[in-house]
């Protein structure tokens, strides 16, 4: 990790990983869904609907992942002071909240034909919409700075405060939920699931992890390439007054 | 110790409780709560049974429209740095910081509060539950409000971007209190809440705290 730290030396090494993430990530999307979506059995009660876990699950582990990932670089940033971690954590915050929505959405399309509502105010829907203003906090702290420097760490502290609220938030949100709501609604926790449709899960559960390894590492390249864009604009600006 | 009370003093004589200024977030909370039997109706029983969750809500936005007096102005005019090298730990400067914003905005708010469950017709042993939740998890607000309001005092209008940052925080506090006024109704015990309410407001002083210092001293150095 801290061999990293030098930019030069993490864009020597996103030269090879990221075209090894790239061709994972086709070819993971291609055989999961292939496999999710034709291959896989129809649920005896849910029919062709259950096929939208194969989106919904793993953006909804990926959702969870990201924040994880940006509170443990924001430590990193504060502790170390490494240059790069708080350069993965503001990158991850938009794919993560893209994961965040995602998962809300898909969910939200299941939940129309399975539970015959848009929304319930269920505990785990309800927890993954704060994750998702989290993340939009997170972000909007980001874009209100103009120094970087400061950005970066006013953001920091803030992903460290959210990250040791966020088990709190879910336990009130969960000791909310079984205090108002009766058990009304079909919970997806039934029977194991079965390993017909366990693997299409996992392959698509990867294809999701490669891919965000792939947008992390063209999203911190293109940041290290600005930067450097930057850097020349001063330079050539302060020629020039001189 | 001296310093602490002298800082305790001065903040609160800076706040100056029950004066002009400080009736408009009250009026604020009194003004929201009334809005709420507009909204869906003046029927008794539909105020009773929403009661507790919407003087709670009063309360949380009128505790975060007085975050930013918590240290705006003091680094506006800088007497920020001052105070932060007067040799007297971050760490007490903030919590001296918090405890008179809370006596200067909260308990105001608080002392309200049975007064807006007798217009929304909640019953006696509810007010009980409203104002023992308010009174321990109100400085949870008043704790994670001062973290943010320490990351956002150098950015000119961060009183939006204070509440996206803040509120997502205080649903707990939410939960645990409007829980405690329900259980109450339902002739249940609200000892539960209200000591979750209170361990959420102990952590909540810390992490306050802590991320306040933290947060005003990478702003000042």
């Amino acid at each position: 990790m801290f061999g990293l730290a030098n930019p030069r030396r993490f864009m020597s090494f996103t030269d090879y990983a990221l075209p090894i993430a790239t061709a994972l990530t086709v070819v993971l999307t291609i055989v999961g869904l292939y496999w999710g979506l034709v291959l896989a059995p129809e649920d005896y009660q849910q029919g062709d609907t259950v096929r939208i876990m194969f989106v919904h699950v793993p953006a909804a582990w990926m959702a969870m992942a990201c924040y994880l990932v940006i509170a443990v670089a924001s430590l990193c940033s504060l502790i170390w002071r490494h240059p790069l971690a708080d350069m993965a954590a503001r990158q991850t915050a938009p794919v993560g909240a893209a994961f965040t929505a995602l998962a809300l959405i898909t969910g939200s399309l299941w939940g129309a034909p399975m539970w015959g509502t848009w929304w319930v105010w269920d505990a785990r829907l309800t927890s993954v919409l704060v994750l998702f203003f989290l993340y939009l906090g997170y972000m909007a702290l980001w874009a209100s700075f103009e120094d970087r420097a400061r950005a970066a760490r006013a953001a920091a502290v803030l992903a460290l405060i959210g990250a040791i609220n966020l088990p709190i938030i879910k336990f009130s949100v969960d000791w909310w939920n079984t205090l108002h709501q009766a058990a009304s609604v079909s919970r997806f926790d039934g029977p194991a699931i079965h390993e017909s449709i366990l693997i299409p899960l996992l392959i698509m559960a990867t294809a999701f992890k490669a891919y965000y390894a792939m947008v992390l590492m063209l999203r911190m390249r293109t940041d290290i390439m600005e930067r450097k864009i930057d850097a020349l604009r001063a330079g050539r600006a302060r020629e020039q007054v001189v | 110790m001296k310093r602490f009370l002298g800082l305790l003093a001065r903040e609160l004589q800076l706040h100056q409780p029950l004066s002009g200024g400080n009736m408009v977030p009250l009026s604020f909370f009194v003004i929201t709560v009334i809005l709420v039997p507009f909204g869906v109706g003046p029927e008794p029983g539909i105020l009773t049974r929403i009661a507790g969750g919407t003087v709670w809500v009063a309360a949380l936005l009128a505790v975060l429209l007085t975050l930013d007096r918590l240290y705006q102005a003091d680094r506006d005019d800088g007497s920020l740095d001052h105070l932060v090298m007067s040799g007297l730990p971050l760490e007490l400067l903030v919590l001296a910081k918090c405890i008179a914003h809370w006596l200067a905005f909260t308990l105001p708010v608080i002392i309200m509060a049975p007064l807006m469950g007798l217009l929304l017709q909640l019953p006696l042993e509810g007010h009980v539950a409203l104002v023992l939740g308010l009174l321990v998890g109100s400085p949870a607000l008043t704790f994670l409000g001062s973290a943010g309001a320490a990351l956002v005092v150098s950015i000119r209008r961060g009183g939006l971007l204070l509440a996206l940052l803040v509120l997502p925080l205080y649903i707990p506090v939410l939960i645990f209190g409007a829980s405690a006024v329900e259980a109450s109704l339902l002739n249940r015990s609200m000892s539960d809440p209200l000591m979750l309410l209170t361990a959420f407001s102990l952590l909540s002083a810390f992490i306050g705290v802590v991320g306040s210092s933290l947060a005003l001293r990478l702003e000042l150095s």
